[in-house]
């Protein structure tokens, strides 16, 4: 250990307190905590949203609301699920953990940190206040087009698509601000001695994640921004009548789009081994390799974004080319699967909360990566396409891969953020009730998009009621069981068993090394790894 | 491990709870093309390798979780990276299985049922061209003696089945007036476009499926094996009608199909010598008021009042009530008229998808029903001047 | 990495500017959101003025903030707040944006280079026996084969496109040269030269404030002589976004170019010392690289 002080505050005489404290903060354990709660809370609402949804499907018929009000509210619970939810949790943790992981004294840009969080509530606002006009008369509600802004459906529709777009740049500055501060505090503040092959896994997986936002938020404000000026300017982007083209939105949103769905899960791909191996108590296995695989689905995930809309028509060789391409990814992904399995073998392994998730994470994930592979099949993907079989795909990924992997990270290092430990019975309660709700709300789905059953529709031909009346009553199990989790984290800020500075047995990282919770000041000297 | 054995469970129970019911289906329905059968071997051939190697490495994973927990006093080895030759030898002959998987085992029937997929046009006897619109669809013949008929084809499930307020039938949703008709065994090449935004036909059991863009002719082609009536849906969201634009085509032997063309033919006959004959208020009223009802009652609601803001009312609205004709005997901008046969925003054209009788029907039946009384009459031969 | 480590990383005071920044950006995009709702609907008209109002007082707030938070910034430097670990964090920051911004660009870019490539094209290869444009070539540049757009008629008017050897010539010059200047200026300001610094500085200025000129001149040509518009077509489109997005970061970079000369009068930089001059230069350079591609592929071929 070194013994030079290496961050130099000036809080200590005048630190802000109360709400001011938060507003003003630069401190990247409180950002960290405001993102966090921030995602929690998105999470609740964008999963009410979809309750409605499920409440709709249940039966045939309308039931509850109109087809417009249903198309907003599919849109909305996507775009506030990935971009409000699951990008925030993801920074949330970058921010607590990071710099505790690399033995950082602070974020590299705190000021600009705290920009970064503060867009995102208005960009939440931004999002749901059409929703609150149309009550009043203002405007005909949120968009309506689903979160994927197809035009020319979203030139014809009304103030909600623009509400929408901008929500999407603002969303889209902060992504962008995130990942300059953590690249650059990855390259300027490691502990002396941490060279980049010894990061941690979850610092390696953010790297690339930052990389991969930098690379392609900046397309999709683009796209977006062509979308407004054809809505109000009068350009021709997206219509045959001068020149342009909608299918050209698809391709320029998809080159985000697909990137998208790893930026989301890189992080999770770099803490679950964190998990595994502390709970295998033996070292993971294949550092490198999963390395270099991050590497590889990085440069991947920006040359197959096609696949996506292979049945909008293109010429035989590019259906071709996204098709192998698209497969290609497994490969990568096949070598993280077999490192994680690998850090589990031989081990010593004990099953906590967090390794009940990391390991479910690892089934379900494999699931909807697997039927991944298959939609990548370009005739195949002409029925699958559009078809609630996709839908259950990506919950597969997105839920299970990404909400399930972020509340493996929550148990994880709550007691480290805290300092207290939470209910074992009920986190592992709430374990059992996800994972099967999920899949009793899911599996059908499949079963439903083969049987023929177009996604984004209110009301649907008799033969899959049953299907979709099994689907809602599981999500909603799956939306209460979510209580559970809340109430495990509030109880756990609040107070109980005190947790040591390890926490886990077997725990490894330098956030280990400090006391839970950390000091203000994470490290104010530097420790230097040898 | 328990883990796996409760989704096992329920995963096993939700199978049971549904075999209860009558009607379900575990995989795609009955193929009626070749490019559906096609499409069904390959999906059915994919995921029988993804099922396998789901399991294989679930059951080394399951092996572990057994095995090698801490409660069974199992202690931790340090596993060293492959180092010597026949060890990286070794880990590599899984990579190379996978790349076959990946390349070779799904690479090339994918191959093939693309190449099949895309070549539309060769060996193909008939075209006919699909238009989607907000929420409809129109169906254009192209060539043979078919050539001409053309006709758009309406949801007919009530709004009160929707509603739940009636019975809702056997077809709920997937029925409509005018279906498209084909003949078996023939190549049909499909030439797909759309009017406002795009859609996408699709009709499971023929395994095709092109979206409908706006301004670009998309192609693909069916070639119906067995007769029968084949049902399928819009699947490209496109506004609140999304849900509702319900596609049936009946595949007829060549016999049949011959006669369906010379009666269908006969009807437009019909239709367009009836835009030249006078109407009188009341039959055009009458005709008028089912075009509503089809077309139009979707927006602005059975009884005229819309659905404000975004649907405004017709009953009272200044368009409705006010001139059609100038002094100059030229329709006027922003009229009743312009506004059906342009659309404007929201409101889709309806040139290319109603007749000239149906227009003028439908014109006079908002100025003198819904509320509206202006009294006045247009005929369909001013409604076919107009469109010059 | 060890380099650092026997000096202190300075972690700021809490600040309120980042809150009330993105609370102007808020007022900002919805105040433009209602002031443009009309185009959708009639009956929203009157929220353009309210919305005017949100916009002049989101665009307040931001210049204040930046003013501000920019200020602050300066005075740390200033007072010595920072070392060579911060600089780092500085410089590599600066990087990362930059590349942001070029990934913006290319979104524009790729927009082109589709339509000229595959969609324009492709309207004109359709199966001539139903094709709907029975005249239309396809060659570009080209304002599309017009049609009905979501009831709207469009009619692609002549289209004459903006020849590259006239203002387009002048102002690659311009910039090219002011790229020069300051790279003169930059070695002024190492060999602690304040006289050549300024001067080299001021040229710069002028150089961009020229080329700024020089593109309203052409877009009021366009719009006035030419009848070339944002509405026509694909050309149109691409030509005024590209042309425009960069003419916006040059007022910026200009911007900054000022402030930078005002803090070499004042004597802020050092040799050793003057991240903020070279982080404006290396936007000023990609400024202009971005300009060249634009010469290339919008003007030129
Ligand atoms: C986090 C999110 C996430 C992730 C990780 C993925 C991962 C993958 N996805 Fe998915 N996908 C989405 C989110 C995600 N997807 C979303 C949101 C949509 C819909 C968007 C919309 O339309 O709204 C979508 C849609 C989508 C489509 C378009 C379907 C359509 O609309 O027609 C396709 C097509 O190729 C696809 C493919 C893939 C592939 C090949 C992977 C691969 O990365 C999977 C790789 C993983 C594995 C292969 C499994 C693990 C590997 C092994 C167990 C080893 C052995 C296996 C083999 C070698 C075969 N996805
Ligand atoms: C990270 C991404 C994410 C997540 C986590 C989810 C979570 C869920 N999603 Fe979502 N979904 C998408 C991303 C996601 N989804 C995307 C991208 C689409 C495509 C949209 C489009 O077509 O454009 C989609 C679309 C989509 C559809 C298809 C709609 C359609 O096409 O018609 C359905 C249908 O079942 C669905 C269901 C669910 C369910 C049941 C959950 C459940 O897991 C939710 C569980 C959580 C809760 C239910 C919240 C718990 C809270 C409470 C129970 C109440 C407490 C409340 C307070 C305290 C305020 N989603
Ligand atoms: Cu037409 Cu959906
Ligand atoms: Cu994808």
């Amino acid at each position: 250990m070194s013994t030079t002080t290496v961050a130099h505050h000036e809080e200590h005489h005048d630190q802000p307190t109360g709400i001011m404290r938060w507003l003003t903060t630069t401190n990247h354990k409180d950002i960290g905590t405001m993102y966090l709660t921030f995602s929690l809370i998105m999470f609740l609402v964008g999963g009410c949203m979809i309750l409605g949804i499920r409440a709709e499907l249940f039966k045939p018929g309308l039931q509850l609301m109109n087809p417009e009000f249903f198309n907003q509210l599919i849109g909305v619970h996507a775009l506030i699920m990935i971009f409000a939810a699951l990008m925030p949790a993801a920074t949330g943790f970058a921010n607590w953990m990071i710099p505790l992981q690399i033995g950082a004294p602070d974020m590299a840009l705190p000021r600009l940190n705290n920009w970064g969080f503060w867009l995102l509530p208005p960009s939440a606002i931004l999002l749901t206040l059409p929703f609150t006009l149309a009550l009043f008369g203002i405007g005909d509600g949120a968009l309506a087009t689903g979160w994927t802004f197809y035009p020319p459906l979203s030139v014809q529709g009304g103030i909600g698509v623009d509400f929408a777009i901008f929500a999407v740049h603002l969303l889209g500055i902060s992504s962008v601000m995130g990942s300059i501060n953590i690249i650059v505090t990855l390259f300027n503040m490691r502990a002396p001695g941490m060279t980049l092959m010894k990061m941690p896994m979850f610092a390696w997986g953010w790297l690339i994640t930052a990389f991969l936002l930098v690379a392609t938020i900046p397309v999709l404000a683009g796209a977006v921004t062509m979308l407004l000026t054809d809505r109000h300017f009068g350009t021709h982007f997206f219509d045959a009548a001068g020149g342009g083209d909608p299918i050209m939105f698809q391709h320029l949103f998809w080159f985000f789009g697909h990137p998208e769905v790893y930026i989301l899960l890189l992080p999770v791909w770099g803490f679950i081994p964190q998990i595994l191996e502390t709970f295998s108590r033996k070292p993971m296995y294949g550092y490198k390799a999963q390395v270099y695989s991050f590497w590889a689905i990085g440069a991947l995930s920006v040359v197959v974004w096609a696949h996506h809309f292979f049945t909008a028509g293109m010429p035989v060789p590019a259906l071709l080319y996204f098709m192998y391409s698209t497969m290609a990814i497994s490969l990568p992904l096949a070598v993280l699967f077999f490192c994680w399995i690998k850090t589990m073998w031989n081990g010593a392994m004990s099953f906590e909360t967090p390794m009940l998730f990391a390991v479910g994470w690892i089934i379900l994930f494999g699931i909807g990566g697997l039927t991944g592979l298959v939609l990548a099949d370009v005739a195949a993907d002409a029925q699958y396409h559009n078809s609630y079989f996709v839908v259950a795909h990506f919950h597969y990924t997105l839920f299970a891969g990404g909400i399930m992997g972020i509340m493996a990270g929550t148990y994880y290092w709550l007691p480290k953020m805290t300092g207290h430990m939470y209910s074992e019975k009920l986190g592992k309660l709430h374990f059992w009730l996800t994972a099967i709700s999920f899949n009793l709300t899911f599996i059908p789905q499949f079963f439903l998009g083969l049987a023929g059953m177009p996604r984004r529709i209110p009301d649907y031909a008799l033969q899959f009621a049953e299907f979709n009346m099994i689907s809602t009553i599981a999500a909603f199990t799956l939306g209460l069981s979510q209580l559970l989790f809340v109430y495990n984290i509030v109880t756990c800020a609040r107070g109980g068993k005190k947790a040591t500075d390890e926490v886990w047995e077997g725990a490894k990282g330098l956030e280990w090394t400090l006391p839970s919770p950390p000091p203000y000041h994470s490290f104010t000297e530097q420790p230097i790894i040898k | 491990m328990q883990v796996l054995r409760k989704i096992g469970l329920s995963f096993a129970a939700m199978l049971i709870s549904i075999s209860a019911y009558a009607d379900y289906s575990w995989n795609f329905p009955e193929p009626a093309t070749p490019m559906a059968l096609d499409t069904l071997h390959v999906h059915n051939k994919f995921m029988m390798i993804i099922g396998v190697i789901f399991v294989a490495v679930l059951a080394v994973m399951i092996y572990s979780i057994f095995a090698h927990r801490k409660s069974k006093g199992n202690k931790p080895v340090t596993d060293k990276a492959p180092s010597t030759a026949v060890e990286i030898f070794w880990t590599l002959i899984p990579f190379a299985i996978l790349l076959l998987i990946d390349f070779v085992i799904m690479g090339i029937p994918a191959y093939h049922s693309v190449v099949m997929m895309e070549d539309t046009r060769d060996k193909a006897t008939m075209v006919i061209k699909i238009t989607g619109s907000q929420w409809r669809w129109q169906y254009e013949y192209m060539d043979g003696d078919a050539k001409g008929i053309k006709f758009v084809s309406n949801l007919t499930t009530t709004s009160d089945q929707m509603h739940n307020l009636a019975e809702k039938g056997e077809h709920y949703l997937l029925e409509v007036d005018n279906h498209l008709v084909l003949p078996v065994g023939e190549k049909v090449r499909v030439l797909m476009t759309s009017t406002d935004v795009l859609h996408n036909w699709w009709v499971p059991q023929f395994g095709s499926s092109r979206v409908a863009v706006p301004g670009f002719i998309r192609e693909t082609w069916v070639q119906v094996e067995r007769p029968g009536v084949y049902r399928g849906q819009c699947k490209e969201l496109c506004g609140k009608g999304h849900g509702y634009m319900p596609i049936v085509v009946d595949a007829l032997p060549m016999a049949e199909y011959k006669t369906w063309v010379a009666t269908k033919k006969e009807e437009l006959e019909k239709a367009s010598a009836g835009a030249d004959k006078e109407w009188t208020k009341e039959d055009l009223i009458a005709t008028g008021k089912g075009v509503y009802e089809k077309n139009c009652a979707v927006c602005h609601q059975v009884t005229g009042a819309g659905l404000p803001p975004a649907f405004p009312p017709l009953t009272g609205s200044k368009i409705a009530n006010g001139p059609i004709f100038g002094a100059d005997g030229k329709y006027l901008k922003d009229s009743h008229l312009d506004r059906v046969l342009n659309g404007i925003r929201v409101m889709p054209s309806w040139k290319a998808v109603l007749n000239d009788t149906e227009i003028a029907a439908v014109i006079t039946y908002e100025r003198n029903a819904l509320g509206n009384s202006v009294g006045d009459v247009l005929q369909p031969s001013q409604v076919k001047a107009a469109r010059q | 990495m060890a380099t650092h480590s026997n000096d202190q990383y300075y972690v700021p005071h809490g600040s309120i500017y980042p809150v009330v920044l993105s609370a102007g950006i808020l007022s900002l995009a919805a105040g433009f959101i209602f002031s443009v709702a009309i185009d959708k609907s009639k009956d929203l008209a009157y929220l353009q003025a309210p919305g005017k109002w949100m916009m002049y007082i989101g665009f307040g707030l931001i210049l204040a903030m930046v003013f501000k938070w920019m200020g602050t910034i300066i005075t740390e430097s200033v007072t010595g707040k920072y070392t060579k670990w911060e600089d780092k964090s500085f410089r590599v920051g600066m990087i990362v944006f930059i590349c942001s911004e070029v990934a913006f660009f290319a979104a524009f870019f790729g927009a082109l280079f589709y339509m000229r490539i595959i969609s324009v094209p492709d309207l004109a290869a359709f199966d001539p026996l139903f094709t709907p444009y029975k005249d239309f070539l396809g060659t570009w540049p080209s304002s599309g084969p017009g049609g009905m757009v979501l009831g709207t008629e469009y009619k692609p008017g002549h289209l004459n496109p903006m020849g590259a050897w006239g203002l387009p010539a002048i102002n690659t010059a311009l910039l090219l040269t002011s790229g020069a200047t300051i790279t003169w200026a930059h070695w002024a300001l190492i060999k602690n030269d304040r006289k050549q610094l300024i001067i080299g500085m001021a040229l710069t200025v002028a150089l961009g404030i020229a080329f700024l000129v020089c593109q309203a001149t052409e877009y009021h040509e366009a719009y006035t002589e030419m009848g070339l518009t944002l509405g026509s077509g694909a050309y149109g489109a691409t030509f005024f976004m590209l042309t425009g997005f960069h003419g916006f970061h040059v007022t910026l970079g200009t911007i900054m170019l000022i402030v930078i000369l005002l803090r070499c009068m004042k004597g802020h930089f050092t040799p050793e010392h003057h991240f903020g001059f070279e982080g404006v230069a290396w936007y000023w350079h990609f400024v202009d690289v971005v300009w060249l591609g634009l010469f290339i592929f919008v003007y030129w071929l």
